[in-house]
């Protein structure tokens, strides 16, 4: 046993001084390699601990949301429908909710306006999300003026900013009330943007949106567990094409790779023509090159790994923010609590770490199956 | 003297990195439970505020609200044309859409 | 002892450039004696040496080490006895480039797995022996000719083996280095070590010091090989 560890030992310390040897080459090659693992891996941290705070945090959303349907388009609840809504069995709880987007050319950000139903906001005050409030660099007690859509400047002074820590669900908010976002919007009273019910049980849920949708054709009820589906499978789609992206990232570095090594250069055979001639097996060839491929893939695993780790948990994936952005200037500065496949993670070793140390053995092969004697008559 | 060896210069410098590796399974857990806070908070804020959706992408509606999408205003195109807005590239449109378009195909509730 | 009956070796058998380079090579070549193969290029000396050291196989004819047949197994066995019994000097020296001189002598012992520090030291102690400890850290391609042969002479005796193989061992050298290359010879010699080498330098095959030069054309042994004179 001690012989076989000193002899492993000993086909490492030949294989990284021949590794030595091409510094910048090999170098090189482990970087792109390690950048590789790194995007894969923190594509995938980053998605799974997003899908599990979607999950974790969006279990308080309305268990039901009504939303009016004209002509294809989102419309206003018109009066009348909150009350026809009392008469369905099994709704416990009732609310239409006011909110709506506006774009700020000031900073050409998109905002959600919104009218808590729980809370009462002073007329003329907001509360805002920290992210908007990054944006347009606002304290407490600041004013802030907005230009409605129907052309008339409103001021607002603000009132409180939400906490940072919830960013991920409030960045872009801006809470308001009812009488002012009426007046800004220009909506009539008993207008609402949808309705947000409540059913007393769980089993209900499905039945009561039958019949609203039965009561209310114009209209399409939102269920809450659709809206965490939406979310469980976000980026899943997507996320195949990035991880289709990425795959053919991974092709081309098997190609470079398989080209590296099965492009044995003629000095290449030659070296292991001399190691065979001087006692070497077959065996320890491969076991020597398999020691290349496990070192070099096992160092990009790791390096990649705790690279993403820390951007996407200590860095706040800030490397992915301008992609999540898209064209948009406010975006939501989150720390995502770490959640961690196990299962995903031995999937991305192997996809990484297997590959390639086969791709450096295989080609291998048939240079040290060479007879020994070659080096003789060479 | 002999000097330092190769392999086990390469073999410790692995053990640690797959000791930091292990690491993060355990700073993962102490991270947790320093963000629990942060969680709660977002979890009481979004049942007093009724939200629906996570703020990721603020740059069109049917990407801020993502399972508030009407089928008509996004995803109009074909899923593999590229977006007018960039992130609309990153998500897919709630597979319910698509479910409640059959629903107007195929079930009649108003008598014609 | 080695010894060979009726040996014969083909390249390429079966197609047009078939080439034969061993022509039936009957022949004893008793221990602790300096045995010369001298012959012009292309006389089957090389092909012989490679078949004497276990490097490749005969087409048809017996091999004997010793008290063992080996001419019948297969390669991992020859591999074994190739490093526990031969130590190779090649004309080209076959030095691995980039590595140190001292890990090249090393390197035959890497796949016997045994101590390293001994192994350092003893690797250091032959280069020491061969007047160049102090290149021991120098890459192989840094060293001059006469060094590069020194360091293949401490490698083939790094897993201090019975016989000694060497392919033109002076080809590439000049006077002066050879020699000295002669007189390292004398040493393994005096050391109980076998030697077995081609050569057509004068200096070589002439030497006091070679016990036997066996004469070789198209793949035939010319000169009567004298039956061992009673050495052990």
């Amino acid at each position: 046993m001690n012989a076989w560890i000193e002899k492993q030992k000993y086909l490492i310390d030949f294989t990284l001084s021949s590794l030595a040897r091409r510094k910048a080459k090999n170098l090189g090659l482990l970087l792109v390699y390690t950048l590789i693992v790194f995007l894969l891996a923190s594509v995938m941290l980053f998605t799974h601990a997003l899908r599990q705070a979607a999950a974790e945090v969006l279990v308080g959303a309305p268990e039901v949301i009504l939303q009016r349907m004209v002509a294809g388009r989102h419309d206003l609840i018109p009066p009348g429908y909150l009350e026809r809504i009392g008469r369905i069995r099994g709704v416990q709880h009732k609310e239409g909710r006011l909110w709506g987007y506006y774009y700020d050319p000031v900073v050409k950000a998109n905002y959600t306006f919104m009218v808590p139903g729980n809370q009462d906001i002073a007329a003329g005050t907001l509360l805002v999300g920290a992210g908007m409030a990054r944006a347009r660099g606002l304290a407490v007690g600041n004013l802030i003026s907005f230009r409605s859509y129907s052309g008339k400047l409103f001021s607002f002074t603000i009132a409180r900013i939400l906490p940072h820590d919830s960013e991920l669900v409030s960045a872009d908010l801006v809470l308001i009330s009812e009488a002012d976002f009426r007046s800004f919007f220009a909506i009539a009273p008993g207008y609402f943007t949808d309705i947000a019910l409540s059913v007393a049980n769980p089993l209900e849920v499905r039945n009561v949106a039958a019949k609203l949708s039965q009561q209310f054709p114009d209209s399409r009820p939102i269920l809450r567990e659709e809206i965490l589906r939406t979310y469980e499978s976000i980026f899943n789609w997507r996320e195949g094409i990035v991880l289709a992206l990425a795959s053919l990232a991974i092709l081309a570095f098997a190609i470079f790779a398989w080209e590296k090594a099965s492009g044995l250069s003629a000095d290449e055979k030659r070296e292991i023509g001399i190691l065979k001639a001087i006692g070497w097996e077959t065996g320890d060839v491969l076991k020597m090159k398999f020691w290349e491929g496990a070192l070099v893939s096992l160092a990009a695993f790791l390096i990649g790994y705790l690279a993403a780790y820390l951007h996407v948990f200590r860095f706040s994936s800030s490397l992915f923010a301008p992609v999540l952005k898209g064209w948009a200037v406010l975006y939501p500065r989150f720390e995502l609590s770490p959640v961690i496949d196990g299962f995903q993670v031995a999937t991305l070793f192997f996809f990484t770490v297997f590959p390639y140390a086969a791709a450096t053995l295989v080609p291998i092969w048939r240079a040290a199956i060479a007879d020994p004697d070659a080096v003789m008559r060479g | 003297m002999p000097v330092a060896r190769l392999s086990h210069l390469a073999l410790v410098t692995l053990a640690c990195a797959a000791s930091l590796v292990a690491a993060t399974f355990a700073d993962a857990a102490w991270l947790r439970q320093q963000r629990a806070g942060g969680m709660a908070q977002m979890r009481d804020l979004v049942e007093q505020l009724q939200l629906t959706d996570l703020c990721l992408f603020t740059e069109a509606r049917y990407t801020r609200h993502l399972s508030q999408a009407d089928l008509h205003s996004a995803f109009q195109d074909h899923p593999l044309g590229l977006e007018h807005f960039p992130t609309g590239s990153l998500v897919l449109p709630p597979t319910r859409l698509t479910a409640s378009h059959e629903r107007l195909d195929r079930e009649t509730e108003v008598p014609d | 002892m080695i010894e060979l009956k009726g040996i014969h070796k083909a390249f390429n058998t079966g197609r047009e450039n078939e080439f034969h380079a061993l022509n039936g090579i009957d022949l004893h070549l008793p221990t602790q004696r300096v045995t010369a193969f001298r012959g012009p290029s292309g006389s089957g000396k090389t092909t012989l040496l490679s078949i004497i050291g276990c490097l490749s196989r005969p087409t048809s004819g017996r091999v004997r080490l010793g008290e063992r047949d080996i001419s019948g197994l297969p390669e991992r066995f020859l591999t074994h006895i190739r490093r526990q019994t031969f130590g190779f000097i090649f004309q080209q020296f076959n030095l691995i480039k980039g590595l140190s001189a001292l890990e090249n002598v090393m390197l035959p012992a890497y796949p016997l797995g045994g101590n390293w520090r001994a192994l350092h030291e003893r690797a250091e102690s032959l280069l020491g022996d061969l007047r160049l400890a102090h290149r021991r850290a120098a890459a192989i391609e840094h060293l001059s000719g006469g060094e590069q042969q020194r360091v293949a002479i401490a490698r083939a005796l790094i897993n201090d083996p019975q016989i000694i193989i060497a392919d033109e061992p002076t080809a590439n050298l000049d006077t002066g280095l050879a020699m000295e290359f002669m007189a390292i010879l004398e040493n393994l010699h005096a050391v109980g070590k076998t030697v077995i080498l081609t050569s057509h330098d004068p200096l070589v095959v002439d030497a006091t010091i070679v016990h036997q030069v066996i004469d070789m054309r198209d793949g035939r042994i010319v000169t009567p090989v004298p039956i061992a004179e009673g050495c052990a």
